[in-house]
């Protein structure tokens, strides 16, 4: 069986762990972003993301898209990485959503095609919408590509971050790798006894059946995930070791970030 | 002094489907024991009774004296100390390693006990030197190979200092390298207060990790001995699908023999 519904999916696994695991080398560069406490990136990082929702000037919103972009080069992150898995991606969605304003908003007209109406005012506004969720998004991405996954969950708990929330997504990251190496197993096994072309309809039934097998897999695994931990003295409210230590530069850092979001809340009115 | 496990009479099932009926054995303190027995023979099933995890549908699991009850269990104080003294490595280490590294995951079973924090990180990292996996402290689970996700799964438990060491198939699946570096380990952890209950099919290694042998047939005690007793009753190993008829020729003469894994699949003997 070549091409198709099956293999596309598999090549779709193989590459999520390939870009998890490129995460994690970016994660251990030195950098500005991985030299700072895990705490104050997350609570830093997150501070511009509130000043990019808050901020409503389309040349302020360029600016903290600019400080993104060098946070980024600073911190050793790859700009095609960036490109490919963030802003692309957030182009092809927030597009979907800009590209009627650019028709609907009222305004001066700039361009005409066929009886459609461009305005001014309708790609300003489209302009904005994009700039503002790449920028929005950007600082996230930063903050994971940056920062081994086990210490943003630390530094969830330690921001007091409910257990169970921080619980969920430490196991919801962990097993889903393991469910991926499952599938793409399921998927090869499936393909090395598949002679010919499948019809597409064929091809769909059979990943609605692998799902099938994967989800009930997923219960068993669980269960048995759950009977470790209880073996381990887990008693239904998970124990976490913060070994983090503020440093004088993390302060410093802390309060930039602050001082740049706030400044742009300012200015961005 | 009573045993430190005692099960009498026991009985377990899966959703109706038996996997254990009336079994009933002892082990004392100290020991070293194999549970030996193919594919479906109840070994697992026993080691979780063993481990608390499951509750006997009929008969009892007692503990230094005490019935090990679901009910016991859900008390905070018998549930930590049990949890101390008792530790289970599971058959597939992949539902065992479920941290984001390798010193959280040997950290885990410290934290639950709420032991003091400098104490959890001197204990964690004296383990991961003593098992010789320092330098993976910081990497993933599920980037470990098979050997690795081993050894990471038996330093979870050991860090605890357990009295009881319960093991499903340690080394299963594993390379012949990795599986005598797991037999090293088990090797080295011993004196005259420690137990060790391992759960395995792999005639090869019983010599190697016990003292007592029970073979598991259907769910029951079919035999018990020790190593040497157990692995020279062909017919006792043929009946509990331990060893199989080998067919094979010598030149035009065809026949076959009971196949004995004793030393490596690659060897059989006449």
């Amino acid at each position: 069986m070549s091409g198709g519904f099956l293999e596309s999916t598999t090549m779709g696994f193989a590459r999520a762990i390939t870009r998890a695991m490129l995460s994690e080398h970016t994660a251990q560069q030195r950098g500005l972003l991985q030299s700072l406490d895990p705490r104050v990136r997350v609570v830093g990082l997150f501070s511009l993301v509130l000043a990019v929702i808050l901020a409503r000037n389309m040349a302020v919103i360029g600016a903290l898209f600019l400080g993104a972009l060098l946070l980024a080069i600073s911190s050793r992150v790859s700009l095609s990485t960036l490109v490919k898995r963030v802003w692309l991606v957030v182009l092809g969605f927030t597009g979907v959503i800009a590209l009627p304003a650019i028709f609907i908003t009222p305004g001066d007209a700039v361009a005409r095609i066929g009886s459609a109406v461009i305005t001014e005012q309708g790609l300003r506004t489209a302009g904005l919408l994009i700039l503002r969720v790449e920028t929005a998004v950007t600082f996230p991405a930063l903050l994971v590509l940056c920062t081994p996954w086990a210490h943003v969950l630390k530094a969830l708990r330690s921001l007091k971050v409910p257990r169970e929330a921080v619980t969920m997504l430490a196991m919801t990251y962990r097993y889903v790798f393991l469910l991926v190496e499952t599938a793409t197993q399921m998927f090869d096994s499936r393909r090395s006894r598949t002679v010919g072309v499948l019809p597409p309809a064929e091809q769909r039934r059979m990943a609605v059946r692998t799902a099938g097998v994967l989800l009930s897999k997923s219960i068993e695994t669980s269960n048995e995930v759950y009977l470790a931990m209880q073996a381990r003295a887990f008693r239904g409210d998970v124990q976490v070791l913060s070994e983090f230590r503020m440093t004088l530069w993390d302060y410093v850092a802390l309060l930039l970030f602050f001082l740049a979001g706030g400044l742009a809340v300012w200015k961005g009115r | 002094m009573p045993p430190l496990f005692q099960l009498r009479d026991v009985g377990f099932h899966y959703d109706g489907i038996p996997a254990l009926r009336g079994l009933s054995l002892d082990v004392a303190q100290g020991e070293r024991v194999a549970l030996l027995g193919a594919n479906g023979s109840g070994k697992s099933t026993l080691l979780r009774l063993l481990d608390a995890l499951y509750f006997p549908a009929q008969g009892s699991v007692s503990f230094d004296g005490t019935p090990l009850t679901a009910e016991r269990l859900q008390a905070d104080g018998f549930a930590m100390a049990f949890r101390r003294r008792v530790a289970l490595v599971f058959q597939n280490p992949d539902v065992q390693l479920f941290n984001p590294t390798v010193w959280d995951e040997v950290a885990f079973a410290p934290l639950q006990l709420l032991w003091p924090k400098e104490k959890v990180i001197a204990k964690v990292n004296s383990t991961l030197e003593l098992m010789g996996i320092s330098q993976l402290r910081d990497r993933p689970p599920y980037r470990l190979s098979g050997g690795e996700k081993k050894r990471v799964a038996l330093a979870s438990v050991i860090v605890l200092d357990p009295d009881v060491l319960l093991l499903d198939e340690p080394t299963a699946t594993l390379d012949p390298r990795s599986q005598s570096q797991v037999i090293d380990l088990i090797q080295g952890w011993k004196g005259s207060s420690r137990t060790v209950i391992a759960a395995t099919h792999q005639l090869e290694i019983v010599e190697d990790i016990a003292d007592r042998v029970f073979v598991l047939e259907e769910g029951r005690v079919a035999a018990a001995g020790t190593p040497a007793e157990i692995l020279n009753n062909h017919e006792l190993l043929l009946g509990a699908n331990l060893v199989h008829a080998h067919r094979h020729s010598h030149g035009n003469i065809t026949h076959s023999h009971p196949h004995i894994h004793s030393h490596s699949h690659s060897q059989h003997e006449h």
